[in-house]
């Protein structure tokens, strides 16, 4: 996961210096930190990783500087047994199909999540939705499917344990993992 | 004598794992009934190689439906029926005394004998020589508690089954360590089956305890494998684009009904033939249908579908057809699994929040919650129908639980590992 994390970086960095170069304006907050806890049955909304992203852009060079900033957030969020995209992740999708559109020898894997209430299989078919319903915003807006692959891990692997509502909100998820 | 061929090539293909499960009653029956299982004399060997009296009175307490009289109250310690003065055991209000003899016959060839007795009636109810290695003596062991069990309770014991659980934990860097084991019911003889740095989940029996099946997401994709206990051979079944998940055997052990969802992710119930590996497809809906369990007479399988909004039971005919609604109860019903005799559904249910096993009487159509926890999930009958294991929480941690039926006994199986879960009971052994 790491190593895909690094390699994400590293692609997104070499394409922002063939375009001029902003990668030491990226924001270097991890996406999950623009998340607040949610009560019960909710999640953040208002104030989410794509709002706080938006002061970076620059007039004269919005489209790849958009596309860079949004590039390195790498996580869909989800409310609970719900697998809409909620439209605070709509620019941060669109920067990510962009990115394959443009670049048709990426790879991306999208890694479904859910949290642990309820059964397992169950929330496999859960993460598998999540990881669907990203995957087609990504097709829609330019991707190949060849690009792109699915994966649920369901409750097996949550970014962070414990039983909690604002853990639950940071595991159900879609994770954007870059091959290379 | 099968058996201690299998058990000997467990040890040359699997590893024994170090964690311990010990298993405390949390609650016990109403009436226990008092028994006596007094020391097991030796013949022909100085050395016990087991104690065979703990491993029957440790069987039978676990059970909640006997209590073990302690060897310290016992006045006498008779090793044949002949020997037992029948009011030594009324003084101490034993109902039943059980007796018997460990007899080394040669090198690696034991004999197991034992008797029970009524005591007030002073009358024999059983009396067996059951013959054994000395590494299937535990077995042996079991086995008289099995048939101890049946004459008293009237429905065969399940000491002698095995059960098969998942384990999660640190791997001591930034990693986790997924294992699938194989232990005896009583959680002792723990063998690693598979071992990955991948999440492994979904275990399942073969119809004759030989097979287990399951999913692995090493290489960052599922896959549904088939794994040999005797030999650690594996096979993969499936390994589709998207889900390949939630495994379960046909009765006839000849086909295998899974979830599988295509590239375009809708996850339905597919029912695969395992020796050709021809599958073909027994729901088509855009929801989300999963965790097939075949019923005892191979012929519908029940299944969760969240088509009506939020996952509940669904029932559809083995050869394919309309699937009708089976639970109502509430919000989130999950996980079917079915009692031997057909008669009983037990799931996963969201109790006012909490998530809980119930059991869902199909014939007098009654719905039980039976467990009291927060998190639980994936029951599991055991192959006599009279108990459920299923996975909970202690501490923030994953460990095993079991409850009766009925509700009244239940047991908590401490690990001393990581996180336990996704229990699933043997078959009964018939080897």
């Amino acid at each position: 996961m790491n190593t895909n994390r690094t390699l994400a970086v590293i692609t997104m960095s070499l394409m922002l210096g063939a375009c001029g170069g902003r990668s030491n304006t990226l924001p270097d907050t991890e996406p999950v930190d623009d998340i607040p806890p949610g009560t019960a049955g909710t999640t953040a909304s208002g104030v989410g990783s794509a709002g706080s992203r938006a002061g970076s852009a620059i007039p004269d060079d919005r489209l790849d500087d958009a596309t860079a900033a949004y590039l390195d957030d790498l996580i869909v969020y989800f409310e609970f047994d719900r697998s809409e995209v909620q439209p605070r992740f709509t620019d941060l999708l669109a920067a990510h199909a962009r990115n394959l559109a443009n670049n048709p020898r990426l790879r991306v894997r999208l890694e479904g999540h859910a949290d642990e209430r309820g059964s397992r299989e169950y929330n496999i078919g859960l993460g598998e939705r999540r990881a669907q319903a990203v995957r087609r915003i990504l097709l829609i807006q330019g991707a190949s499917a060849g690009q792109i692959n699915t994966v649920s891990y369901g409750e097996e692997r949550p970014a962070e344990r414990g039983s909690s509502e604002s853990a639950y909100a940071q595991n159900r998820r879609v994770e954007i993992v870059y091959q290379n | 004598m099968n058996r201690a061929l299998i058990v000997i090539a467990l040890l040359a293909f699997a590893v024994p794992a170090r964690a311990e499960l010990t298993i405390e009653i949390t609650q016990g029956a109403g009436q226990a009934v008092p028994i006596a299982v007094v020391p097991f004399g030796l013949e022909g060997t100085a050395d016990a190689p087991l104690d065979v009296a703990g491993v029957i009175a440790a069987d039978l307490a676990r059970s909640g439906r006997f209590a073990p009289l302690e060897q310290r109250d016992m006045l006498a310690r008779p090793t044949r029926g002949v020997d037992i003065d029948f009011d030594d055991w009324r003084m101490v209000d034993a109902e039943l005394i059980v007796v018997g003899r460990l007899v080394r016959e040669a090198e690696d060839d034991y004999s197991l004998q034992f008797q029970l007795f009524d005591v007030l009636r002073g009358e024999q109810l059983l009396g067996y020589r059951i013959p054994a290695s000395a590494r299937g003596l535990r077995l042996a062991a079991h086995r008289a508690a099995d048939m101890i069990f049946e004459e008293i309770i009237g429905i065969p014991g399940v000491f002698s089954t095995r059960i098969a659980y998942i384990t999660a934990e640190d791997d001591g860097a930034t990693g986790r360590v997924y294992r699938l084991i194989v232990s005896d019911a009583d959680g002792a003889n723990q063998y690693t089956i598979v071992e990955s740095a991948e999440p492994l989940m979904s275990p399942t029996w073969s119809p004759d305890g030989r097979r287990i099946a399951y999913v692995s997401f090493e290489g960052n994709r599922s896959a549904v494998w088939v794994q040999t206990l005797r030999t650690g051979d594996r096979q993969q079944l499936s390994a589709e684009a998207g889900i390949n998940g939630a495994p379960a055997w046909s009765p006839d052990g000849r086909r295998l009904a899974m979830t599988l969802s295509g590239p375009e992710g809708n996850p339905d119930i597919w029912v695969m033939t395992i020796a050709t590996g021809d599958k073909r497809r027994l729901t088509k809906n855009p929801a989300i249908d999963t965790e097939a369990a075949w019923s005892p007479n191979g012929r519908f399988l029940y299944f969760t579908s969240d088509r009506s909004g939020g996952p509940q039971i669904y029932r559809v005919a083995a050869d394919g057809g309309e699937a009708s609604r089976v639970t109502f109860e509430g919000r989130y019903n999950a996980r079917p699994r079915i009692s031997a005799d057909g008669s009983k559904l037990a799931v996963v249910h969201d109790d006012r929040g909490n998530f809980r096993i119930a059991v869902y009487d199909l014939e007098k159509r009654l719905f039980q919650v039976l467990s009291d926890g927060r998190l639980d999930e994936s029951p599991d009958f055991a192959p006599n129908g009279a108990t459920l294991i299923y996975a909970t929480r202690q501490d923030g941690k994953g460990v095993l639980a079991t409850v009766s039926v009925d509700g009244t006994v239940k047991q908590r199986l401490a690990s001393t590992g990581g996180d336990v879960r996704e229990p699933v009971w043997s078959p009964f052994r018939n080897d």
